[in-house]
């Protein structure tokens, strides 16, 4: 790691270090965009071309064939439906409870808060293979007739929904206790004076000014939540009830022998988190950082 | 630096540091008293679900798979559960030709992940933290491995270590029988192809958190050090690295923590197959293969635990050691 510019000097507006900078920039993300560069390119080609000219060759047809076949084969709408019925509950619940136990921890000095955010906190840094076996077991045996469509919580979007909740809220809680502690505490108790009750100092002063902290854990969680292979993995033993990034595991099976329609399949997949990244940037990147900003 | 200062502010104004104890005891008998008891209710609820939901799922699971690594169980009824000692365990370090090698791949995650991503990220957080033009096209860049699930960065990565069509053997000749080189399967070589993959998606995921970090230094600090005569490579080394000690902390933390996770990539890429064993794969083979052993599966489980625990506590300690000094 050598260091790139000397002393900055400011009359001078362009700085052969400067150019030195971008060039290197541009490089490396352009190195660092070539492998998603390939998938697409490799995606737009019919397979009978690249087979018969091999994958590093001049393309003479791009299309978009593979990512209709892709889409269209594997009943994509179907997979995309299941994600979006356990991640929309999931994000809603996850905020709602994690707010509410954030609120508790923030704003009332009871003798359990400290170490119920130190539980909330700790369980969401555990790797989710330490809970899994009896998790599993768990959801086995609970038996959830006529709730569930397979009886059980295993095998149920349910399921899954609860397990998201569960292990998603110990971060959120976190996070949202931190921020809530910054707000001024003459508000809740101005309120409270006033003989507002808890659940309206909750919902009606302090949510609304956690806003922007809820929008950002909203779209981390969104995005968590869909790109969740693991938990579906183990908790899902229907292909049917897959949500489509676990899904992409048994697609990518039925279409082995043609790579670019697996290409263009796990590119599709990636469509709509790229989408809510670039429309909520900032809320992305500030809620990874909210946690970590106080650390 | 100036959002910091104000959230700190405002904490001060709100719980007065100094004498704290008595200050805090005050606002929460003020608090206590204002309340009814339809709020205590409320708040019962309120910080009850949530806390049941989690202990429930995470923490009684945490400690059933504890109690469940001494034990054998066919998994249908309770009273078939038996008490074993420490037979998986003996099992596992002493008959598994999975186990010592899944550990140490475990180890070699992290170390390439602290050694190689880590510094980099940090690097190129410092170039683009210069204010420099097109700095949130290359973050974009950077970042966008990130948001991708890895699932779908494992198939992405297949396109281009397959030894057939993949990129790399189609560009270097290794795609003929008789001249391949098996990126995905060959035991010596599948741990570094998907170590390369996920030290490209770690790079972004660091140098996000580098930024952030960067972001709360005093400007003024880099300026005095500049008047000083000292040159970028000092007045990182000297003023603006030992500032980060918060998000190295959280660096580390999230490092270790990722590499004990590590899984999605592995699964995709090859399954875990022979030269990419990790103990998360070890303990959902387990379970999702076809002879699954509830004690011996928990048995890894606790190993898993035990290792992530080692982190996980001087870490909370430390964290929230702070939070009450706050």
């Amino acid at each position: 790691m050598s260091t790139v510019s000397a002393l900055p000097k400011q009359r001078n507006p362009i700085r052969p270090a400067r150019v030195l900078l971008h060039t290197f920039l541009a490089l490396t993300a352009l190195a660092w965009l070539a492998p998603l560069l390939w998938a697409i390119f490799s995606a737009l080609r019919p397979y009978s071309e690249t087979s018969n000219r091999g994958y590093v060759s001049w393309p003479h047809t791009l299309n978009f064939d593979n990512f209709k076949n892709a889409f269209e084969q594997s009943d994509m709408t179907h997979y995309f439906m299941n994600t979006l019925v356990i991640a929309v509950p999931a994000v809603l619940l996850t905020l709602f409870l994690s707010s509410m136990v954030a609120f508790y921890v923030a704003r009332f000095d009871f003798r359990v808060n400290l170490f119920l955010l130190l539980v909330f906190t700790a369980g969401n840094l555990l790797p989710q293979q330490v809970i899994i076996t009896p998790l599993y077991r768990m959801y086995l045996l609970t038996n959830l007739p006529g709730i569930t469509a397979s009886g059980k919580l295993y095998d149920s979007a349910l399921g899954l929904v609860l397990i998201h909740v569960a292990f998603q809220s110990g971060f959120c809680a976190f996070v949202l206790s931190n921020y809530m502690r910054s707000l001024p505490h003459e508000l809740t108790e101005a309120a409270l004076v006033d003989g507002a009750s808890v659940w309206r100092l909750y919902w009606q002063i302090t949510l609304p000014l956690c806003k922007p902290a809820m929008a950002a854990l909203a779209t981390l969680l969104s995005i968590w939540i869909y790109n969740d292979f693991f938990w579906a993995l183990v908790l899902i033993s229907t292909g049917e009830n897959m949500p489509i990034t676990s899904a992409l595991n048994n697609l990518s099976g039925q279409y082995f022998t043609d790579p670019n329609l697996v290409a263009a399949g796990s590119l599709l997949t990636a469509i709509p988190t790229l989408l809510v990244y670039f429309a909520l940037q900032k809320q992305f990147v500030s809620g990874l950082t909210l946690g970590s900003a106080k650390g | 630096m100036t959002t910091d200062t104000t959230t700190k502010s405002q904490e001060a104004a709100a719980v007065p540091p100094p004498g704290r104890a008595s200050g805090k005891k005050r606002v929460q008998q003020g608090h206590k008293r204002l309340l009814t008891r339809r709020d205590r209710i409320t708040l019962a609820f309120m910080a009850g679900v949530p806390t049941v939901l989690h202990v429930l799922l995470v923490w009684v699971t945490a400690l059933a798979s504890i109690l469940l690594a001494f034990t054998s169980w066919d998994g249908i009824g309770f009273d078939s559960i038996k008490w074993v000692g420490l037979d998986n365990f003996q099992q596992l370090f002493n008959d598994n030709p999975q186990f010592w090698p899944a550990v140490q791949h475990n180890v070699i995650w992290f170390v390439v992940l602290i050694l190689l991503p880590t510094p980099f990220g940090l690097f190129l957080a410092v170039q683009l933290d210069k204010k420099i033009r097109f700095s949130r096209v290359y973050q974009t860049a950077f970042f966008l491995p990130v948001v991708i699930s890895l699932a779908c960065i494992g198939f992405v990565w297949q396109l281009i270590y397959n030894p057939d069509t993949g990129l790399i053997n189609s560009l270097i000749g290794a795609n003929k029988p008789g001249h391949y080189i098996d990126w995905i399967g060959d035991p010596n070589l599948n741990l570094w192809a998907v170590l390369v993959a996920a030290s490209w998606r770690h790079t972004g995921y660091m140098m996000i958190l580098y930024l952030a970090g960067l972001k709360s230094v005093d400007p003024s600090l880099r300026e005095a050090s500049a008047l000083d005569g000292a040159n970028e490579w000092q007045t990182f080394k000297n003023v603006i690295f030992p500032t980060l000690r918060p998000t190295n902390t959280i660096v580390l933390v999230v490092t270790i923590i990722e590499s004990l996770r590590a899984f999605d990539l592995v699964f995709v890429f090859n399954k875990g197959a022979q030269g990419t064993e990790l103990l998360s794969i070890l303990v959902t083979n387990n379970i999702i293969g076809e002879s699954s052993r509830i004690g011996y599966g928990s048995a890894i489980a606790v190993v898993l635990l035990f290792i992530s625990l080692i982190v996980i506590i001087p870490y909370l300690i430390a964290t929230f050691r702070k939070e009450r000094r706050a």
